[in-house]
């Protein structure tokens, strides 16, 4: 840790509790004067709220935070900009529909005395910044007109102009090219000169280290270890953020593997790009990757949620025609999708009605619904999935998330004739007792022969559930990895 | 089914007014109506009313239907007078009754095409394509009658609306008879419970594989058949078709059945409460007339009605949401 006068920013001990979560366990981080410290992690590991928190988005957090030796509390994230601390994000924070200058100066316009904006000025400082950063745009340029990658460079600009001491970086080279990456590791070198910190926060860990002094790795809201990225080796940092011991949290006794239940080729939509691979009857197949790397859209994509553009989705030997979840469901298709609240619910209904939605056609006799008969499937499916409920009548919103998840799997599952299960983040955000009972269904499921696609960021569940793994990169199939070979290591560098 | 109206009473008892509050709440005008005027609490004077109420009952049908699926239709009082008056002519041209009703029925189910077109294919806000549509419907028909009434010239078809069958108005019969089918439609039916789930959530509705599209669309051909029956009964009582019947009639049939529970997000509400909610209103209606209060405060009484029954949908919500929520954290 730097003395006193060397450190832009010192944050010890902090945590910050959200809801049934301890988002940060007592997580420490300094930042020196002239240095690129690299914030490293997996998905949920903390590395957004602690940003967020230095940036004055969250308040209320334990622990203290120093900026240039001064104890400091944002209160919102104008305290934070005023202090010098800008943050880019993976989402820019720029207004299409206006120029290149009026982003920049947006917040702080130079103006004549009458508080008339003294346009001359802004264009002259914002072709000397652009200059800088390597952009031969002109300043009067609409910000829409641009690619993501000089859209960037303009925010990076934004930075500058507002005199900033500690610029955050967030995923920051995710939409560049290699030569733009170049010019962004450039202009990093210049602000390192000029005294700035950087926080650098990415995947990417070649980038890591050709470009960051420290490495800070967080792993699931606790702080590891801050290492120099001269002593480093990408292997060190990835068994750093990996790190845990995989628990006996898994059932896995798996069915036998029989034919090809669904089988996928050359699929295209707006998200994915030519995915081809099959899943068994009796075989749990999984979906790794980074968060945005496309999984979700290719269930979307599978189910018909999302348009096919190319490509050929079969089902038991039968080709899905349209484009329309009905149809997919009717082939046998159960789906579970990965936000339960938004996306798999219906909050004011009970949980008879959530669970038969999808096959109350087949409870329906000439003279309605068949109560009795519902009732009895309802019951049954409680029952054999332990749901833990006083009534089937009570609204599901009064569930936890174990158990809505159970409701919404056992959806899927009263379909007599299910042939493929989708699951998209089964586990996200319910506790460890029902995740391991979500797992005993799942494994169960292979008994009876059904085809299912398992689609997490939680790697000890990817690895030890799934017969195969494909690990997906940009909207495609990275790498297909058997159950044998799979390590968390393998995943990520697959992902990377 | 509808869990939120077998919700107990708790402190928010009063403005959560489940069915039994709406009860209360109706006996509870009529006891004070027939205190203040004598000629209310008569048999004549109440199957009077409920004759009255019956165009606006079968619109509520319709209207409680697009409403739990998530969408609204302000083009009901244009499509009771453009169903009405083209059922007329018809009726008019041809000498038959049937062909009449035919046509009315047609012109409804034309509109409910049209609007389901525009808000499922065409992807239109509801509100904003039935404010369109309710704008065309009545200039067409303007411009076809050049607001002229067009008498019926057919003996019989006043029957519909005038006639009695025993002490029973004829057009109570035909409400029950609607009630009936479409609460065992809403409650007993694969149909009907898809309504309530693309109301409750469209996204959640698509990925448990329904067809929401298809849904709203029949919700919407179904809905406008129902305000063109309600157009049969309308033209029958006037004993003629007129280009500027039905005016007004969305803002009285919406104000019913939000102020009988059915929630303008879509997915909670029940038939039955919007019923009495049409008939709320029918009541305060009726009973204003027998008091010989001036008609133009009659919409000054609809409106404050309209912004009370909004004002309940909100608060009830919201007490929803806060009860959950202390729930949830004693569960914790």
């Amino acid at each position: 840790m730097g003395t006193a006068n060397d450190c832009w920013l010192d944050l010890q001990g902090i945590s910050k509790y959200f809801p049934g979560v301890h988002a940060l366990d007592k997580v420490k981080f300094d930042l020196r004067k002239g240095e690129v410290h690299a914030l490293v992690g997996e998905n949920g590991a903390g590395k957004s709220t602690l940003i967020k928190i230095i940036a004055g988005i969250y308040h209320g957090f334990d622990g203290q935070m120093r900026f240039e030796n001064e104890v400091v509390t944002f209160r919102n994230p104008n305290e934070a900009i005023n202090k010098g601390i800008s943050v880019i994000y993976q989402e820019l924070n720029l207004v299409p529909n206006m120029s290149i200058a009026e982003n920049i100066y947006f917040s702080h316009l130079p103006t004549y005395r009458a508080g008339i904006v003294n346009k001359k000025k802004v264009y002259e400082d914002t072709k000397i910044l652009l200059d800088y950063i390597g952009l031969s745009e002109d300043p009067r340029t609409l910000l829409k007109k641009l690619p993501v990658a000089k859209q960037q460079l303009v925010e990076i600009a934004k930075a500058i102009s507002l005199d900033t001491k500690v610029i955050i970086m967030d995923e920051p080279t995710s939409a560049l090219s290699p030569s733009e990456i170049d010019n962004l590791f450039r202009i990093i070198k210049d602000l390192k000169a000029k005294g700035c910190g950087i926080i650098y926060v990415s995947h990417k860990l070649e980038e890591i280290l050709k470009a960051t002094d420290r490495i800070t790795v967080l792993r699931d809201g606790k702080y590891v270890d801050t290492i120099n990225t001269s002593d480093a080796t990408q292997q060190q940092i990835i068994s750093l953020m990996v790190g845990r011991e995989l628990s006996d949290l898994y059932p896995k006794q798996g069915g036998s593997i029989g034919d090809v239940m669904l089988d996928v080729q050359g699929l295209t939509s707006y998200h994915v790009k030519d995915i081809s691979f099959n899943v068994r009857s009796g075989e749990i197949v999984g979906f790794s990757g980074l968060m945005g790397a496309g999984r979700t859209e290719l269930t979307r994509a599978i189910i018909g949620s999302d348009k096919r553009l190319v490509g050929k989705v079969i089902v038991d030997g039968i080709e899905l025609k349209r484009n329309d979840t009905r149809e997919s469901k009717q082939a046998g298709i159960g789906y579970v999708p990965e936000n339960r609240k938004e996306q798999g619910i219906f909050g004011d209904a009970s949980i008879k009605f959530n669970m038969t939605i999808s096959t109350i056609k087949n409870f329906v006799r000439f003279n309605g619904i068949k109560r009795r008969k519902e009732l009895t499937s309802v019951n049954d499916m409680v029952n054999r999935l332990g749901i833990k409920t006083p009534s089937v009548t009570q609204l599901i919103q009064k569930l936890s998330g174990g158990n809505q998840q159970k409701v919404i799997l056992a959806r899927s599952l009263i379909k007599e004739d299910l042939k493929v299960l989708i699951v998209d983040e089964p586990t996200r955000g319910i506790d460890i007792g029902a995740k391991a009972e979500i797992y005993t269904i799942l494994d169960q499921l292979t008994r009876r022969g059904i085809a299912v696609i398992i689609v997490s960021s939680e790697m000890p569940e990817i690895l030890t559930m799934c017969d195969r793994i494909y690990v997906m990169k940009r909207g495609r199939i990275n790498a297909e990895i058997n159950n044998e070979d799979a390590t968390q290591e393998l995943l990520l560098q697959s992902a990377i | 089914m509808n869990q939120l109206a077998k919700r107990k009473n708790s402190f928010f008892g009063l403005l959560q007014m489940d069915q039994s509050g709406l009860l209360i709440a109706l006996i509870a005008i009529g006891i004070v109506l027939s205190i203040l005027s004598p000629a209310f609490f008569t048999p004549n004077n109440i199957m009077n009313i409920l004759r009255q109420a019956s165009p606006s009952m079968i619109a509520a049908i319709g209207m409680t239907m697009i409403i739990l699926s998530g969408e609204i239709d302000l083009s009901v009082g244009s499509l009771q007078a453009f169903a009405g008056v083209l059922g007329v002519m018809a009726m008019n041209y041809t000498g038959n009754i049937f062909v009449g009703i035919i046509v009315t029925l047609g012109a409804g189910c034309s509109a409910g095409l049209l609007n389901g077109f525009l808000v499922t294919k065409l992807k239109l806000n509801s509100l904003i394509a039935t404010l369109g549509t309710m704008a065309i419907f009545r200039g067409v028909i303007m411009v076809i009658t050049q607001a002229v009434s067009q008498p019926i010239k057919v003996k019989g078809f006043s029957e519909i609306g005038m006639g009695s069958i025993g002490i029973f108005p004829t057009p109570l019969l035909i409400v029950i008879f609607l009630i009936a089918a479409f609460y065992f439609v809403l409650n007993n039916t694969a149909f009907g419970r898809y309504i309530y789930a693309v109301g409750g959530n469209k996204e959640a509705s698509a990925l448990a594989g329904l067809s929401v599209s298809r849904i709203k669309l029949q919700v919407f051909v179904i809905g406008n058949i129902l305000f063109s029956i309600s157009a049969i009964i309308l033209t029958s009582r006037l004993d003629s078709g007129q280009a500027i019947a039905g005016v007004g009639m969305e803002m009285t049939v919406i104000a019913a059945v939000i102020l009988g529970g059915v929630s303008l997000n879509g997915g909670i509400g029940s038939l039955t409460g919007a019923i009495i909610g049409v008939l709320i209103l029918g009541v305060l209606q009726n009973g204003l007339v027998l008091m010989d209060v001036n008609t133009f405060y009659h919409d000054i009484v609809r409106g404050t009605v309209i912004i009370i029954a909004v004002y309940i949908d909100v608060r009830r919500k919201q007490s929803a949401d806060i009860r959950l929520l202390k729930e949830s954290q004693a569960s914790l």
